[in-house]
Parts: structure tokens; sequence; C-alpha cells
């Protein structure tokens, strides 16, 4: 990781037509710009070229189970939380070919790693830059990097957004990791409501950030904006409700594996696996054969795993997590607990997205509470082998 | 945002198998093969006993196997019990057949730590296999280690692996070997009964003894159990684990126990590490 923005970087302020020719000179850079699009009723990330894609006017009602979109009173571009999509579809595909290989009898011959995109992602928020940063910590920062993964994210070029308008499904703070904001952006634009619709104050993350902004239309920013961006990033602050207290959270939950309120919780889990889904972290992937009708070539895909599925844990004899309880306990204590054995983080942003998408609402930050207020109740008779 | 990448990301990826040839196949059990792999070209480095491998069937997918055999130039075996799509391809491989290797990956036995001690080698079913470079470590270096037990069991006297090499072990002297099994024949000369009740037979002098296990995981527990009942410390006891492991390298999620990842971690921990983990169900 790059230190923050350099100080010697001023912020300056582009207007709409600017954002335009902002992504216009990513594209002439051979870019494919990433950014929110309104799409089956929700905000996706998708290729764009015109700011006429962005999801202008458009809000987002969040709760447990639930997701709407809603009409703004204004104009806003970007003036909505987070959508189910996360830039791990893009950093961290669905499904990605591992390797291909041509085989004979007398050899393999591995087809050199496929080029990767030069991504440019428009409309970031400061909870996804920071599980951009626990993704790299999984996949990159060991002794077996992911090459794809590593190859993708180098190239790619970040635009923060900062958010106005978090949903009640938001809990960034209590990650730290939000809502504004602070490393890991190229340039982070923060968009001032006004008459024309909306301006936008652009901080400069970067020297990579800097060479992009220097081909803009920009003007200095004026004090005049940086308190009006400076009162969008309070408000956004301001606006957040929910909180999942993070201090001592490893150990309450490590050592209340056998409380009764995951059966509670596993009554009402479907184990869909709609949380792993939407999570901006989850990392774990089938490594599987991709059938071929060749007998002459081979080819391994990568792709999205949910640890709710039965068979994530199959062995010969069986499932090692037969029971719901068992499985949505593997999530929530590996997010918050036992990624911080594995990889020095926690798994968790604050994004809230598992929230909003569980389709029976179990909510991360209600279970977490529960466990909390009756610290140490356990299912089992004292003394009991579990 | 630039990420600092390590040096050798660009170098070869660990999810791309090495082409090794079958150049030797020898059925153990009714459903347990042992492959000897040479390389096509490059090897991959040499391992330590104990260390896994990741075993592809072209054209079928990939498994995790333990190393069964380190043998003179770069060849490997691994002993393979059919119980799945892949594991049955790579049963049916013949000699000049061609399989992927990549590897080798995670903990070893630690087999230096233990010398001028004794050795107990424990084993259940194919549970020998990861073992067996274990007993050659012991037997080329035999001075360098105090008294040597090796304990083996298995359900019936066909379902021993390594059958004609134990019984070599056993006439050589040089090691004490017991073994039982489950369910006995006419013609069975050993014990019959689980693994862990061969313990109470053996001389244990627990402040120099390093215990070995690998087997099914109940024979784990129990076997672990025997052991530190009769003094041996928690961390003198090593055993290998079991999980679904995919990738190998620490980023498929699948072998996950608790905050371990059985890939990296482990396979071989010690009971120190893995008893409170194994112990709790569904963990």
């Amino acid at each position: 990781m790059v230190p923050a923005a350099p100080t010697d970087y001023h912020p300056v302020v582009l207007d709409r037509p600017g954002l335009q020719a902002l992504i216009d000179v990513l594209v002439t850079d051979g870019r494919r710009v990433i950014g929110p699009t309104v799409r089956d009723g929700a905000v996706v990330y998708d290729e764009i070229t015109q700011i006429g894609e962005l999801p202008a006017g458009w809000a987002d009602d969040q709760g447990p189970g639930r997701y709407r979109l809603r009409r703004r009173d204004d104009d806003l571009l970007f003036g909505y939380a987070v959508g189910p999509d996360s830039w791990k579809r893009f950093l961290f595909p669905p499904v990605s070919t591992t390797w291909q290989a041509e085989v004979s009898r007398d050899g393999v011959e591995v087809a050199p790693p496929a080029e990767v995109p030069r991504y440019a992602f428009l409309g970031v928020r400061a909870c996804e830059l920071a599980a951009i940063a626990v993704q790299d910590r999984v996949l990159v920062q060991t002794n077996y990097p992911d090459r794809d993964y590593a190859a993708r994210r180098g190239e790619a070029l970040f635009i923060a957004v900062n958010c106005s308008s978090p949903a009640t499904t938001c809990f960034c703070p209590s990650m730290g990791s939000g809502p504004r904001v602070g490393s890991g952006h190229d340039l982070a634009l923060t968009e001032i409501p006004d008459a024309a619709g909306s301006r936008f104050l652009v901080e400069i993350g970067s020297e990579r950030g800097a060479a992009v902004a220097a081909r803009l239309a920009t003007r200095d920013a004026a004090p005049a904006d940086r308190e009006a961006a400076a009162a969008v990033w309070s408000g956004a602050a301001a606006a957040i409700g929910r909180a999942l207290p993070a201090d001592g959270l490893k150990d309450v939950l490590l050592h209340n594996l056998e409380h009764p309120r995951w059966d509670t919780v596993a009554a009402r889990c479907l184990a869909c696996a709609n949380c792993t889904m939407v999570c901006p972290t989850c990392f774990c992937a089938d490594f599987r054969e991709a059938g071929s009708l060749s007998p002459d070539h081979a080819e391994q895909h990568r792709t999205w795993a949910s640890c709710f599925a039965v068979d994530h844990s199959q062995l010969h004899g069986g499932s090692m997590r037969w029971t719901t309880r068992s499985r949505y306990r593997q999530w929530m204590t590996h997010k918050l607990a036992t990624w911080f054995d594995q990889f020095g983080t926690s798994g968790c942003v604050g994004c809230g997205r598992c929230i909003a998408w569980c389709p029976v609402g179990i909510d991360i930050t209600e279970e977490v509470s529960a466990i909390r207020a009756t610290d140490g109740l356990t299912r089992l008779p004292a003394g009991a082998t579990p | 945002m630039v990420l600092a990448l390590p040096a050798d990301v660009r170098a070869a990826d660990a999810m791309v198998p090495v082409p090794y040839r079958v150049v030797g196949r020898a059925q153990e059990t009714g459903d347990t093969v042992t492959l000897s792999l040479e390389p096509v070209e490059q090897p991959i480095a040499t391992p330590a006993p104990g260390q896994f491998n990741m075993l592809y069937a072209f054209g079928v997918g990939e498994v995790p196997i333990s190393i069964s055999g380190i043998d003179a130039g770069h060849r490997v075996r691994h002993t393979v019990r059919a119980v799945g799509a892949v594991s049955q391809a790579l049963c049916a491989a013949e000699a000049g057949a061609m399989v992927g290797v990549r590897g080798p990956f995670g903990t070893d036995w630690g087999v230096d730590s233990a010398a001028g001690g004794d050795v107990i080698v424990i084993a259940g079913g194919i549970g020998l296999a990861p073992l067996r470079p274990v007993v050659h470590e012991l037997l080329h270096n035999r001075r360098r280690f105090r008294r040597v037990t090796v304990l083996v069991g298995a359900r019936s006297p066909e379902e021993i692996v390594f059958r004609g090499e134990v019984a070599s072990w056993q006439a050589s002297a040089r090691i004490t070997v017991r073994t039982t099994v489950d369910y006995a024949t006419a013609a069975w000369k050993g014990e019959v009964g689980v693994v862990p009740t061969l313990i109470e037979r053996v001389t244990i002098d627990p402040e120099v003894t390093t215990v070995m296990i690998c087997g099914p995981e109940v024979m784990l527990r129990f076997t672990a159990a025997e052991v530190l009942g009769r003094g041996v410390a928690a961390e003198r006891v090593r055993v290998s684990m079991e999980r679904n492991v995919q990738c190998g390298v620490g980023r498929c999620g699948h072998c996950q126990l608790g905050p371990v990842l059985i890939c990296l971690n482990g396979p071989v921990f010690p009971w120190s590490r893995v008893g409170p983990l194994v112990a709790r169900r569904e963990l």
C-alpha cells in the first residue's frame, strides 16, 4: 500500500462536464471504466462511458432483508450507499480460469496466463477500499499470491467517491473503514449538490491520480468548496446509526461457541449463501476441473464458494459442518474472529450488505449484541463434552 | 492505489500442476494403490516427511495426497485410496500415464527434533502413508534415536498397507513393530483391537518421547488421549490432520479448522494446537 495522500497535492474542483472528461481520459488510456448504474431495481457496477449511465437521482433504502431504490429530491449521481455488487466481481471474478493446458502423451503445454483488463473503478466507497485491502492481505500478501487477482488489482485505478447517503444497514465507523475515504484511492471525489446538479471536490491520493487530474479542466478548491465537502463528510458520519462494537469481539465470540444464540439464528438462516456472495471480502473458492469434450485440453476454474454450502467442508465420509448452526457460526466467527489469526485483520468492513441481502433479514450486528448480552450462556449442561 | 507485490508474484503460479509420469504402481489393498512418480522435466522441490502434494488426474480433477515415499532421483510415491472420482482415476493410472503434481505443501513431522529421544509412530489404516518416510528416516539414522516403536492398526489384515515392508521392519528387530486389526482372520498373528489398546504395552519415557500419529480423526483423539495419559506433553504429540483442501496454498478457504488453515499451518500439528479444535464438534 502506498502512503495516504501526499500533502503537496491540493484539492481541486471538477464540474459535471469535467466528470465526463475524466471518464473520457480513462477510456482514452485504454481503461475499462466500471461504475455504478441502475439495473433490475438495484445499483450495480458495470462498464460505463457516459455520466448519463450513472444512477442520477436514485437513493437506496436498505434494512434487514430489504433493498429498494427510491427517487431522491435532488439529482446526485452518487446519492446511494452500496448495492449488491462489490468490486470483487472484477478483481476476483465469480468464475475465472486458473490455468489451461494442452496435454499429449509426451508432455503438457501450459498456456501463458491471459491478459487482464485494465480497469478504472469509479465510485469506490471507503468501506470498499478497506475490503480490497483485506483481499490484498488474503490473496497477495502471502507466500502463494493469486496471480490473476494481483495482476487485475495492480493495473486498476481507484476513483473513490465519498459516501453522502449511508444506509441504515451501514456500520463502517465500528470497523474503522469509513465513511470518509482515507487511503487506498488514486482520486477521492466528494459530490457537492449545487444548482447544476452537483460538482466534485477532488482529493488526490497518488501520483497516478495526480497525473490523471492534471489532464482535466479543474480549478483550485475555494474555502466554500471545502466547507461544503466537509458538510457532506460529517453528514454521512452522523447518518450512521448502526454499530458493531469491536472491543474484545474476537474473545467474546470464541468463548461462546456453544451459545444457544447459534441455534436461534440457525432456525432462521436458510443457508442460502447470499451473505457470502455479496460480501466484498469473502474469498472462499472452489478450484475445479472445467469439463472439456477434448481429451487433449485441460483447464481449471476458480469459482466463488460459500461456507454455507454443506459440501464446503466435505471429506470422504461426510461434511464436517452438517448443521446450519455450525455453518453460520463458521461464517461469523471467521469474519470477526479467526480472520485475525489467519490474515492479521478483520474480515468485516461494515458495509452492511449481508444484512440487506439476507432473505430473512439476519443482522450480524444484532447477533453479536445478543451473544454479548448473554456472554457465557451455553446450550450444554455444565461440564459436558461438546 | 498501487499494490506492493511480493517479488515472486510473476513467478510460476503455485496453482499450475507440474507433469509427472507414473513409473511404478503397486496394489496395496483392495482399494489402495501406491504410485511411483518421476518428473517429465522439472521436478518439484524435495518434500519433507509429512508434507503433501496436490495430485491431478488430467481431465478429472485434483486432490491432496500425502507423500508416502521420498526416493532418489526426484521420485516421489503417493499411496491413494479410491474413494471418489479423482482418487479412482489416480488409482487406475498405469505405468507411463501422466499426472500433475503441485507441492510440496504444508508442515512436516519434524523428525530431527526427536533426535536423541524415543519415537513412537502410530498409524491407523492408510494413515501409515505419510508416516512411512518417517520410519525410513528413523531406520536410516537409527543411531540418532533411542527406542523406536511403530504401532500399526487396520480394520483387517488385508487392509494393512505396505504389508511386506511392515513385516520386514518387524523382522529386522532394529525397531519395535506391533500390529493390530479390528477383525482378525485365522492366519492373523498380531493383536486384535483398536490402535489405542496397543499403547499400554509400550514402554514410554514421557520426558524424551515424541509421538507421531496419523489415522481417522476419531483414532487421533483416542490415541492422543492415551499417550497424554502416559505423561507425554501435548507439544510432543504430533498428528496429521485431514480436511477438504482444494488449493493447498491458503486461498480456497475449505480447510479451515477454527483459526488454522490445514494446508498452510498443517497438516502436521502438535496436539497442543489442534486437540482443543478437534474436540469442538463441527468447528
